[in-house]
């Protein structure tokens, strides 16, 4: 409950946050960024000469025409042309100031977001492993958008207002030093009162964003649930639940609000009460003739404490909004800071063909086969060529230091070989796969990739000769046809319904409407998941790796569709290195090789038939004597 | 904003109201002031008399605290109105997605959803609070400065007067050119988020593919149309200062020329000019303000728009008069059945289906993926309505119960499980509210789940996180069971609900239910032939019709797919899993 009453504050990091932001400002834009401060310079001296005008203008040219016949207004039209020349300047500012705001606001905004997507294109698999999709998607959507409000709203308001107090305490400041001290009374004492009202304000927005949280997850979680609720008849108890974080969330809104609402009447009253401060003081000194208070300073100095407390007002009221945005960008940066994947790696994967000798020559265009290029210190270039060996050497490896999850592994596979894991949730299955194409790098022992360590193949192209079908299927928003071709960019259509054959899955892609064009959205929420599926196995086809790695890629596919899969699978796996992970042992029975992993341990392994003999863990679990969770 | 939201203000009607009424005093208050300020200057400080400022100084602290008071009142009104109105729509809107049906539920996507119940939502309570604060506000505003004016100088007025409707009208031009823009820009934003949404989802892929580049030239592409949408947008609303600051000196040059002359023919006081300056910026401000306001309902109006979606959306399924409350038995008779997810003339998921179950027999289905068993299941619990012939359950039409007893009495355990945050018995109970902790754990004996939860250091009392990810697959799914069972159904539907469950207390599930609860009726959809083989009846699906019926022995002579998926399985004497 300790979050409950934490207040926004300015603390070190909010100033530093605010400095880099500011940088942005300053890379991109700072031709402009000083232009909009002279803008705003200009705007603003307008804006004050109204107040300072009039007097002028009263007293050197309207009173002194008072009681003549014919008075001559030209000098008034003189003076007013001048003060319509300012006018015009300050509206042309303004003008100038707010469109290049929008194109720096928007454009740093532009910035921000692509700095902010490119940098997460290079954070490690662990990055997105350890936090929820909702707090990245939040760094997208509600944290850019209090910076936008910030950029487009506050920052030209402060500038404003703030320039706006500093003229016209120098005005107030030359007109009568004895006055202003007494405003400078009030001002502190509206300073202690903002920071009072904005303190509860901030309180209860951050209560407020915490039950508005609260809310989200609990819709979240029911609308997705909504069939089983249905089911259960307990849509009662789902209200009640709701209607009690309902409630706490209309309190902490309505009363953050209040406090937000309140503070421009607060303020603004007491500069009335400055104002009358004021005008008994300087009606007093004025009477008893001390400080050289006249009466024409007294009028304009009341004029003054008049338009004070209006910029007061209003950066009062900003207050709230840049807070809310610096904890925002703090979290972007904090997500901009995180540590890029580390890629060490010289080895490339390069087009490769063979001389009369047997010699691998490197080649620009494609030729079916593939060799490593391995740089060496003195200079010279190896090659190698990409066969899909794959071995493992006493490779040990945890998600943390606390836990250990694979234990001094060792395990080989000969190109075209096909390797399956079996074992329970938590096993350490899917870690060898992360693994294999370095989502995760090991701790101790090494992996060797055609005999090189992979810890010195690039990481891009190292990932490029692995296919990899996943058990949670992601497609992306385009057609059916995008989506394989995602496998291989350059593919032409023949390729993508070749590998759609393959996978089985030309028919039911024929079937659909718009065949291959078929629009998908939502992570083609149209298909079913065993669609899903088929669709990526025919992307994993057509990007046609070395070695693939199979992590329960049939697992909602139905036995009878999946055995006709199995036929393209099989033709899709010939000649290549295969790593399989399934829960239905009849998908692994002709693998080459079966490792039963237990708690990250390799307990047996063997043919197919080997392991049954042995009467061990696999029998068990083959013959249904065992559960696999 | 329509009228069909505004209905869901219910009991902030009073905040409402007086929020307004308070504005109007402050606004009241803050046109007196002026005057009083002007008297303190006029009458008292160019006439040196100190008693006087301090008689006219006390009555304007007084009425500053009125003002004071007046804003705070205003300002707390208008929140709680606002808040309150918000509460009562999420309310509105959640109760109504509770009486959805399955149809309804269809046509609307989770995060859609969640969407209007929260983003929606709060861009509705924003503009409301602004409505009811600001719309009073300026207007009153306006009216009192022209009044306070005319007193004045009738010229003047005038000249405001002609000034309002241009002034307005202009600014009303701006915020309508630029409300086409903003909602181009929410829309791509939408498509922003949804890129950012997949690669956070995806990353796996991205990564794997080496797709990096690529992502990101498709993020630039999507992030550079925002940037222009939104530049084009705001650069017309940006117009809006300008014009503004324009009109404003504009005016004032005009009446300090007008007010001039007027004070140098002796017409008009030097005070008055003043104060009439001071009316006319506070004119122009609310014509400001009024037409911010405008732009932010505009925006509004779009996720208000989703909202009414939802509310208008009607739920499909309600009971009729004289719904029949108690199911009488587990007899399930389907009669010349059609249905179709999309209504009459969409593709049909079932044809043709004619079906005769007697109360307590035990009946599988299986089909391949498409094949329709899960429609066909769903019509039991009435999940769906059938779009020609009928369900029929114990001998009456399903359409004559009321759906929650039916519900009760015919329990399904779907394919897409879900538990909900909470412990062990709280789900468990989500059977039987009032079952007590013997009742919870036989049922969960019956499914095989008393022994894992056993095993848990918490036992009964583990909780589940969201979505049920902290206990296995076989777990959750013998955990959802349990959680069937104990609405001591006449009809037990399972759809593939065994599949993570290992063979063996797969065939122990069923043997409990064989001896438990004999008078159910209990159907069983799998992809397993052994979860099947012993039932009384089998049916193939194939296509959305029945493809062939009858036990194990009898389909394995009969029926080609039965037999193609029985060999596939069960050959070699290897089963799988």
């Amino acid at each position: 409950m300790n979050d409950n009453n934490k207040k926004p504050r300015v603390t070190k990091d909010t100033l530093k946050t605010a400095k880099r932001l500011l940088g942005y400002v300053m890379r991109d834009y700072k031709m402009k960024f000083i232009a909009v401060c002279c803008c705003i310079l200009m705007s603003s001296i307008a804006s004050i000469s109204v107040s300072l005008s009039l007097k002028f203008l009263l007293d050197g040219y309207i009173v002194p025409l008072i009681g003549h016949q014919n008075p001559d207004f030209t000098e008034l039209y003189g003076a007013l042309s001048v003060l319509g020349t300012i006018f015009l300047l300050g509206v042309l500012a303004t003008f100038c100031y707010t469109r290049l705001m929008v194109n720096i606001g928007q454009g740093v905004l532009k910035t921000i977001r692509d700095e902010m997507f490119e940098h997460m294109q290079t954070l490690p698999i662990r990055y997105f492993d350890q936090h929820t999709n909702g707090s990245i998607m939040s760094l997208y959507t509600n944290d850019t958008d209090t910076l936008r409000q910030m950029i487009n709203q506050s920052i030209p308001q402060v500038l404003m207002s703030g320039l706006t107090i500093i003229v016209t305490f120098i005005a107030m400041m030359v007109l009568s030093p004895l006055l202003t001290l007494l405003a400078v009374v009030m001002i502190l004492l509206m300073f202690v009162v903002t920071k009072k009202i904005g303190g509860n304000s901030g309180k209860y927005f951050v209560r407020q964003q915490m039950d508005l949280a609260n809310v989200t997850g609990f819709v979240e979680e029911h609308m997705s649930g909504q069939r089983v609720i249905k089911i259960f008849n307990h849509e009662s108890v789902a209200k009640e639940q709701f209607d009690e974080l309902n409630e706490k969330l209309f309190h902490s809104a309505a009363n953050a609000n209040t406090y937000a609402s309140i503070m421009g009447p607060v303020v603004g009253n007491i500069g009335n009460m400055l104002f009358v401060l004021t005008a008994v003081l300087g009606g007093f000194l004025s009477i008893i003739g001390v400080g050289g208070i006249t009466l024409g300073v007294m009028a304009s100095y009341l004029q003054f404490t008049k338009s004070f407390t209006q910029p007061f007002m209003q950066v009062a009221q900003q207050f709230n909004s840049i807070i809310m945005a610096l904890a925002g960008a703090e979290r972007i940066f904090g997500m901009m800071d995180e540590e890029p994947e580390v890629d060490e790696g010289y080895v490339t994967l390069v087009n490769a063909w063979k001389d009369k000798d047997g010699n691998i020559k490197e080649c620009k265009e494609r030729t079916g086969m593939w060799a490593w290029k391995h740089p060496h210190q003195d200079g010279t270039v190896t090659y190698t060529e990409l066969k899909g060996d794959v071995r493992f050497f006493d490779m040990s490896f945890g998600y943390t230091d606390e836990k250990t999850v694979l234990h001094d592994l060792t395990l080989y596979a000969k190109p075209g070989q096909k390797l399956a894991f079996v074992g329970s949730t938590g096993a350490g299955k899917t870690t060898i796969t992360n693994l294999i194409n370095r989502f995760y790098d090991v701790q101790d022992g090494k992996i060797r990739y055609d005999g090189i360590n992979i810890n010195k193949i690039k990481k891009a192209d190292l990932r490029r000769s692995l296919g990899i079908v996943l058990q949670d299927t992601h497609l992306f928003t385009g057609t059916i046809m995008e989506n394989i071709r995602y496998g291989k960019l350059d593919a032409t259509d023949e390729e993508i319904y070749a590998a759609a054959k393959l996978a089985h899955a030309d028919q039911f892609i024929r079937m659909l409407p718009n065949g291959y064009d078929t629009m998908l959205t939502g992570d083609g929420e149209e298909l079913s998941q065993g669609q899903r599926q088929l669709l990526a196995i025919a992307r994993a086809a057509v990007a046609d790796p070395p070695v693939l790695i199979l992590d329960e890629a049939t697992s909602s596919i139905d036995t009878r569709t999946e055995s006709i899969v199995q036929k393209g699978m099989d033709n899709l796996m010939k000649g290549r290195t295969v790593f399989v992970i399934a829960h239905r042992l009849s998908t692994i029975r002709n693998s080459d090789a079966i490792m039963v992993l237990d708690h990250g341990r390799i307990v047996e392994r063997g043919s197919h038939d080997e392991l049954i003999q042995q009467h061990g863990i696999y029998y068990q679990l083959y013959t249904g004597k065992l559960e696999l969770d | 904003m329509n009228r069909k939201l505004l209905q869901s203000i219910r009991e902030y009607k009073r905040e409402s109201i007086l929020a307004p009424v308070f504005v109007v005093l402050e606004v009241l208050m803050e046109v007196l002031i002026p005057l009083q300020m002007a008297k303190i200057i006029d009458e008292g400080i160019q006439k040196q008399n100190l008693s006087y400022i301090i008689q006219m100084g006390v009555i304007l602290v007084i009425m500053a605290m009125f003002a004071l008071y007046f804003g705070v009142k205003a300002g707390s009104y208008a929140a709680k109105a606002a808040a309150g109105f918000a509460k009562n729509l999420r309310h509105d809107i959640f109760y109504r997605i509770q009486d959805f049906s399955f149809k309804n539920i269809d046509r609307f996507s989770t995060p859609s959803l969640v969407t209007r119940l929260t983003t929606d939502i709060t861009n509705v309570q924003m503009a409301y609070m602004m409505s009811v604060r600001i719309l009073s506000r300026a207007p009153i505003m306006a009216l009192l400065s022209l009044i306070m004016i005319m007193t004045i100088n009738m010229e003047i007025a005038l000249l405001m007067l002609l000034l309002i409707p241009i002034l307005g009208g202009a600014l009303l031009l701006i915020a309508k050119k630029a409300h086409p823009h903003f909602v181009k820009v929410f829309d791509e934003y939408d498509v922003l988020n949804n890129s950012v949404q997949e690669n956070v989802n995806a990353a796996r892929v991205v990564k794997a593919y080496v797709r990096e580049e690529h992502e990101i030239e498709k993020f630039h592409g999507i992030s550079g149309v925002v940037y222009k949408l939104f530049t084009k947008a705001e650069k017309i609303v940006a117009w809006n200062s300008p014009v503004m600051q324009f009109t404003m000196y504009a005016v004032i040059m005009a009446m300090v020329l007008i007010g001039g002359k007027s004070i140098v023919y002796g017409t008009m006081e030097v005070g008055e000019l003043t104060s009439v300056i001071v009316y006319a910026i506070s004119i122009l401000m609310s014509l400001m303000m009024v037409t911010f306001v405008f732009v932010m309902i505009m925006i509004a109006e779009a996720s208000a728009d989703r909202i009414t979606e939802v509310l208008d959306e009607v739920p499909e399924m309600q009971d009729g008069e004289n719904a029949i409350h108690e199911v009488p038995n587990g007899d399930i008779d389907f009669e010349q059945v059609e249905f179709s997810y999309g209504g009459k003339d969409s593709t049909p998921a079932l044809q043709g289906i004619n079906l005769h179950i007697k109360s307590g027999q035990t009946v599988g289905i299986i089909g391949g993926t498409g094949s329709s068993k899960t429609s066909l299941v769903s019509l039991i619990p009435r999940l769906y309505d059938v779009t020609g012939g009928t369900v029929k359950v114990g001998g009456i039409d399903v359409r004559q119960y009321s759906l929650e007893s039916l519900r009760d009495q015919v329990s399904m355990v779907l394919q897409k499980n879900v538990l909900f945050t909470g412990s062990i018995y709280e789900n468990i109970r989500w059977g039987d509210e009032n079952a007590t902790d013997e009742e919870v754990q036989r049922v969960c004996e019956l499914a095989q789940a008393d022994g894992f939860i056993r095993e848990f250091p918490q036992g009964y009392n583990t909780m589940i996180v969201e979505g049920g990810n902290n206990v296995s697959g076989g777990q959750k799914q013998r955990l959802c069971i349990a959680r069937a069972l104990l609405k001591k159904p006449k009809v037990l539907i399972l759809d593939d609900s065994t599949s993570a469950v290992d063979t063996k207390t797969d065939a122990l599930i069923r043997k409990a239910f064989r001896e438990e609860i004999p008078d159910t009726t209990k159907i069983i959809i799998a992809q397993r032939i052994s979860s099947v083989e012993d039932a009384d009846l089998i049916i193939v699906m194939d296509e959305g019709k029945i493809n062939g019926m009858g036990t194990s022995k009898e389909l394995l002579e009969t029926n080609e797919i039965y037999r193609e998926v029985y060999e596939s399985q069960v050959k070699g004497g290897g089963q799988d899993e």
